[in-house]
């Protein structure tokens, strides 16, 4: 067995229990979208082409909700602004790769993958160990088309009396919840999510995410820097 | 604009937010300042997309009032702290609003 194909089945192993959790929130996502009147075709198309839960979860919200175009992307652009940051923390691992392979490793940076092959990467000093993040990448990309179709399959079975779309928070809600510890995300927390809730009819546009998040995430650039002359 | 329009454009935005710092960057121009910031992202956006959709009712106004969802959302939060697991998150929160709306009848 080579040693790439070794590095890439590690990446394998080492997302799988991160898969659990996916498993329901694929399948979510294509009860809902299929309930928001998406199509089984736009539906795939959205786990394919934009291949990323959140972003797709906000895109079907505001899309029902009557958002225009650029206020969905921006959001898109927002919720995904995390990103920015992964990249930044894995591209000294990256930087002598082929262009074709930023590529590809880039369309497969999901939050579990980045999770697993942060940590190997750090560790590894093979030159093959960006296989890593493509194997645990490529996991999570598999988990996501086929749990996405087996929601579009579900959606159109279950009744909407369910309420199914409380998911959504929900989901939101699970991803955050070890934040909920630490003060300063607690308060920006309370901060962004008053801003959304009381903006909600009056910030025009439907960019009541995109402005609380902004927001709040100055109040955490001003609480950290607080934070941080205190400890000197 | 057509659906698969702006499914294509989410699609290169996203795309976009992972690539560009691994096309872009040269190492150390992310200082730890800057990191410590993003950390937040999470905190300051998804409170955004959660409030609205627990504390509004369909037509976009506050309902605080005999609301399911505000207690089932409390519920998923304490079980969240306590178990740490993002399943038993989602489900307490939606078993205990389904109770809500179909035992109690609200």
């Amino acid at each position: 067995m080579n040693n790439k194909f070794k590095i890439f089945l590690k990446g394998i192993t080492d997302v799988s229990p991160l898969m659990i959790p996916v498993v329901p929130f694929g399948i979510i996502f294509g009860v809902l979208a299929i309930e928001l009147g998406f199509n089984t075709y736009t539906t795939m198309g959205m786990s394919i082409i934009i291949f990323g839960g959140a972003s797709q979860i906000i895109f079907l919200q505001l899309f029902s909700a009557g958002a225009s175009s650029l206020v969905i992307l921006s959001s898109v652009g927002a919720v995904n602004s995390r990103h920015l940051l992964y990249g930044a923390v894995l591209s000294e691992h990256l930087s002598d790769l082929k262009l074709t392979w930023k590529i590809i490793i880039s369309y497969f940076l999901v939050d579990q993958a980045f999770a697993v092959s942060n940590n190997y990467l750090k560790k590894s000093k093979d030159i093959n160990k960006y296989f890593h993040l493509f194997g645990a990448g490529a996991t999570c990309w598999t988990i996501w088309q086929i749990t996405t179709f087996l929601g579009i399959i579900l959606g159109s079975v279950l009744p909407e009396k369910l309420g199914l779309t409380f998911a959504i928070p929900l989901t939101f809600l699970a991803l955050l919840v070890n934040d909920f510890r630490r003060l300063i995300n607690l308060i920006v927390i309370i901060i962004s999510g008053s801003i959304a809730t009381l903006g909600y009819q009056i910030i025009p546009f439907k960019a009541y995410v995109i402005v609380a998040a902004l927001v709040s995430l100055f109040a955490a650039f001003i609480l950290t820097e607080f934070k941080s002359m205190k400890n000197e | 604009m057509s659906s698969w329009i702006l499914i294509i454009y989410c699609g290169l935005i996203t795309f976009l937010t992972r690539f560009s710092m691994i096309a872009l960057l040269k190492k150390e121009m992310f200082n730890n300042r800057v990191r410590e910031v993003l950390s937040y992202v999470p905190s300051a956006i998804f409170p955004a997309i959660i409030f609205p959709l627990v504390f509004l009712d369909n037509s976009g106004s506050l309902d605080l009032q005999n609301n399911p969802k505000i207690i089932a959302a409390i519920i998923a939060t304490i079980i969240g702290i306590l178990s740490k697991n993002i399943l038993a998150t989602i489900f307490s929160g939606l078993i205990s609003y389904w109770m809500f709306i179909f035992l109690l009848g609200y």
